[in-house]
Parts: C-alpha cells; structure tokens; sequence
C-alpha cells in the first residue's frame, strides 16, 4: 500500500464553518464512515445553534459517493429541512454523477448546484417550498 | 502427430530440434536478416535484425525444450511477441495484406529446414521425417502467434478509431453563458452513449453550465435504449446542479415515445433547439428583444 | 502478457477503515490495468457496496483481487468472501430497495448494475461469495429493467 491516506486528514471531524446564515461544509477525499455521521450530527447541532437558513455542501473533493454516504447526505438534507434549513450540494464531479445515477440512487429529495457562489444564490432565491421534506422543485 | 513430440530429451526429435536451433542460432539469425519480414522493421543495422533473429531463434529453442512445440501460448514466446508484432505491424503499413505477411513468415522455415535437413544428413531416414516435422509445426505455431498479435493490434486500432470517431461526432457547443448543447446525430447506443454522456457532464463543469441541451434532431429512433440514455444523461446533470434540456423531438418520436409507453418523467423538452435556448435563456434571466419590428418583443 | 503490478491482492474486511483501504487499492488497481476515470469510479463504488456488505451482513470477511487479460483488454476481478449467515433468497435480495440493515438498499443490485459481470454464490448459514468483474475498453451494460 502506499502513504496515500495515512496522512489523509478525513479520519477525524470534517470542519463546519458559518457564514452568515449559511454553513458551508467541504468533504476532502475519501471519507471514514464514522466521520460521515459524526458530521451529520454536528450539522444538526450547528444548524439548531446558529440559527441557519442553509447548508451548502461542497463535494467537489470526493472521489466517490456510495449508498451509505449518499444517504447520509440526503439524511443531512431531510433533517435540515426540518429545522428550516434548506441544504444544497455543490461540486459533484461527473463520474460520481454517473456512477451514482448507475447504481439507481439518484436523490430526489436534494438541491444541488454547481458551484458554492450557485449555491448562495439558490440559496437568496426565494425559498420554493417552506414544506419540510419537500422534493427537489421542478421548474416549470 | 507422433507421440515422442513431448518428450526433450537428447536424440528425441523435439530435443534434436532444439539442439539445432541452439547449435545454429547465429546462421539461422544471419539468414533470416537478409528476408524482407526483418529488412522491413530493423532498417537501421543489419545488426539488430540479426540481434532479433536470435531473439526468435531462441524463443523457438526454449519452447521446445518444454515441449510445447504447438502451443502459441507457451510461455517461452513471450521475450519476442511484441517484436514479432512490430514487424508485422511494420509490414501491414508497408501496404502487405494479412495473407501475404503470413507468406513472408512461412518464408522464414525453408532455410532452416535445410540446415537441419543438411545437419541430418547422416541419420535415419525416420528420424529426418520426424525432426522436419517438429520443426515445421514449430514454425507453423510462430505463424500463428504472429497472426493472433496482428489481428489484436487491428482490433485495437479499430477500437481507438471507433472511441476517436464518437468523440469527434460529439461536440458540445457553448451557445451563451451557461447554455451548452450538443447535437446528437446518428444512432445512440451503449459505448456512444457513455462518450455523450462524459463529454456532456465535462462540459458542464468547464463552462459552468447551468443548462445543458440534447438536441435530438439527428437521432433516427427513440426506442426504450434511448430513452433511457438519456434519462441517465439527465439525472447525472441534475446531480451536478444543472439543468438538461432534450430538444429535436419530432412529431413521430413523440409518438413513439407515447405508444411505447416510455416515461421521460420530469425530463423538460421543447421540440426545436431554438425554443430549448429561449427558455433556458429565460430561466437565466436573459430577454430577447427583436429590434427590427416593434422593438418591445419580449419571448 | 505479465501480471501488473500491485493489482493481486487479498484485503481483509473487519472494520469501517478497511472499507477504505479496500477502495483505495481498488482504486489504484483499475488505475494502473488502464481503466477510465469514470469507469474507476464505478468499480470503486461497486467495490464499496460489496465490501459493505460483506462488513454489516456478513459480519467481515476478504475481498480478493485479480488481474485477467482478454485480447486487448485488461480486466479487474474482485471476490468478496464471508462466512456470514448468508442469504436464503438471493433474487430478493438483488433487488432495489431491499435491505435487511442500514442504507438505501442499493447495496447488491446497485453494485451488479457497476459491473460487466457479476456472479453471487450463497446459502444460509454457508456464507456468501460475491464475485464482480470489469473490463477495460467496454461499454458499460445497458439496465436489464425499465
């Protein structure tokens, strides 16, 4: 084996930051299992805590995207919502896209964007749907 | 075949045979440089193509010693299978059909069956018979493994070629900030598909494309295949963050679409190009007015 | 033709780390027989799937992989082992949104759909042998359903 992920730094806390009425998460590399719901847990704290209105996930450093963490993802999205905050993913390379729409899981219930200023925008749009756990909004 | 083929031991005509090829490697190499199989690749010094001669003379000698005269596979061959399809790579290029580079390989046996049948002179008749043989099926499999390397260097020029024409039949097309589109032509299957769809979702993270549009003028069917390419084509783009639009559809594919039952479910679709870009144009934000009439046309 | 380099190996699976190790040689394996990027990232999601499973339900095991050659193409095998309680009905289980623990349910059919082949042996109480294949230069298989 190699070094490749000894010094990798996603075996502890992936790092929530606030900015404005938006925390701003960024996933780097592959993620420890552990780690992917530690986040989820801190996310719902900090969203409760700080009063969010949103959550942009920033994964354009992800590698890959499995069932378990695509659906802690969509998890972290649900229960944010509850809390009124609305949840946006941003970055998500094109073989991740495929392989993910491949493997039949393809997240209905998120909001995605391309890139994290896409992501404020949406986010400053006026909110679609107050309705807790609603899908994706189709545009006309 | 006669049965002793196996058997290397010294004075068996698979052990004679390699015996000879060990005892001769510097004639035979010496000989074969002068054919135009070696002239052809090793243009540079006669002496690499002696070099490689004895290459192959070698090989054929330590497959024989394991006795597996008829066996393309055999592990011995390995040293100089790239070699041998260089050179026959070389010759196709030189204009030679596949039947006549195979001419020019079975060229290579004649000379060393008279050395050896010069080396025999004084053996039993049997065993000459037996030794020729071995040494012909020998030369018979170094055909067929050459043959094997060509047609598989064929095969993946063709492959190449066939990745390279999808890509050139795909372009994507910046057609405003944020709008790419790419005009499918042709038939849409598994490989073609997979190329539309990476060459897509790439462009959408190069121009940071908010919309993305499948015109589909080009392509002469939409069976249940299609639909699905595209729908995967349309979920991966979602995920992204941006938006396809599938466009081109004509009346009869409507049709099709609706008799066959398919589901384009939450797929937008408008039926020209034109009226794909006016609405992603308007999804931007951005107005077309048409200034030659009465200025104030807003689609 | 040789074998690649660093593509044989056998990897145990007994812990959500090894999940990782597991995705990263397989994806460095895919890498080095030549596979695309978006093809890598299939089989690395695919792998990540079976080791899962092979984590959760079969209470760990190994996962092996092989380097096989076919003409032209490099392909990538890897076999996922346990001596787990297995599965009574496979067919049920290849199916979508079956799960008899956490995730969405896309664990084995979703993995079969990353894959050119795919191949399951299992009985109750006998274990479970998942064994998944890629080649290089192919396109991807079209969906069986729809």
């Amino acid at each position: 084996m190699n070094e490749g992920f000894a010094g990798h730094p996603s075996a502890g806390r992936v790092p929530v930051l606030r900015l404005g009425r938006v925390l701003l998460v960024t996933i780097q590399g592959d993620l420890h299992d552990s780690t992917a719901q530690q986040l989820q847990e801190d996310l719902s704290q900090s969203v409760v805590d700080s009063g969010a209105t949103g959550v942009v996930i920033d994964i354009s450093g992800v590698e890959i995207v499995d069932s378990f963490l695509g659906r802690v993802l969509a998890e972290i999205a649900a229960q944010s919502s509850l809390l009124a905050a609305r949840t946006v993913v941003v970055g998500m390379r094109p073989a991740v896209a495929i392989t993910l729409v491949e493997l039949g899981l393809t997240l209905p219930g998120l909001d995605t964007a391309l890139s994290t200023e896409a992501a404020l925008e949406l986010l400053d749009a006026p909110v679609p749907s107050a309705r807790p756990g609603a899908p994706r909004q189709e545009r006309p | 075949m006669p049965e002793h083929v196996g058997d290397t031991t010294p004075g068996t005509p698979t052990g004679q045979v390699r015996d000879f090829l060990r005892g001769r490697r510097e004639q035979i190499a010496q000989r074969w440089a002068d054919e135009p199989l070696f002239r052809a690749v090793f243009t540079v010094s006669r002496d690499e193509a002696v070099e490689a001669g004895k290459a192959v003379v070698d090989a054929l000698a330590e497959v024989a010693d394991v006795g597996r005269v008829e066996d393309p596979d055999a592990p011995g061959f390995a040293p100089v299978r790239d070699q041998l399809g260089r050179m026959a790579a070389a010759r196709s290029r030189g204009g030679l059909s596949t039947g006549q580079v195979s001419g020019e390989l079975a060229g290579l046996r004649p000379p060393v069956e008279n050395m050896l049948l010069e080396e025999l002179r004084d053996a039993p008749a049997e065993h000459v018979r037996a030794c020729a043989t071995t040494l012909t099926v020998l030369m018979g499999t170094l055909r067929v493994l050459v043959m094997q390397t060509a047609l598989s260097e064929g095969q993946a020029l063709i492959d190449r070629q066939r990745l390279q024409l999808m890509e050139v039949a795909t372009p994507v097309i910046k057609l405003w900030d944020g709008i790419v589109a790419v005009p499918l032509i042709g038939t849409l299957d598994s490989a073609r598909s997979q190329v539309v769809m990476e060459t897509l979702l790439e462009a959408v993270v190069e121009q940071r494309a908010r919309y993305a549009i499948l015109d589909i003028t080009g392509v002469p069917t939409v069976d249940s295949l299609v639909a699905q390419h595209l729908m995967k084509t349309v979920q991966a783009a979602r995920l992204m963050g941006a938006e396809c639009i599938v466009s081109g559809i004509r009346p009869a594919i409507a049709q099709t679409i609706v008799h066959l039952g398919l589901d384009l479910g939450g797929v937008i679709t408008r039926a020209g190009l034109a009226d794909a870009l006016g609405y992603a144009l308007h999804q931007l934000g951005a107005g077309i007015f048409n200034t030659t009439s009465n200025g104030t046309d807003q689609r | 033709m040789g074998t690649a380099a660093g593509v044989e190996a056998r990897l145990p699976i007994g812990s959500d780390l090894d999940l990782m190790w597991v995705r990263q040689h397989v994806r460095q394996a895919a890498a080095t027989l030549g596979f695309g990027l978006v093809d890598q990232t299939k089989l690395v999601t695919a792998a990540s799937e079976l080791a899962r499973n092979t984590l959760v339900y079969g209470g760990g095991g190994t996962m092996e992989s092989e380097h096989l050659v076919d003409g032209s193409s490099h392909g990538l095998r890897l076999t996922f082992s346990d001596e787990g309680p297995g599965i009574a009905d496979i067919e049920q289980a290849l199916s979508d949104g079956f799960t008899s623990g956490e995730g969405l349910g896309m664990g084995l059919g979703g993995a079969r759909r990353l894959v050119h082949e795919f191949a399951i042996e299992s009985a109750p109480g006998a274990g479970t042998t998942v064994r998944v294949t890629s080649w290089t230069g192919r396109p991807p298989k079209p969906r069986e359903e729809f």
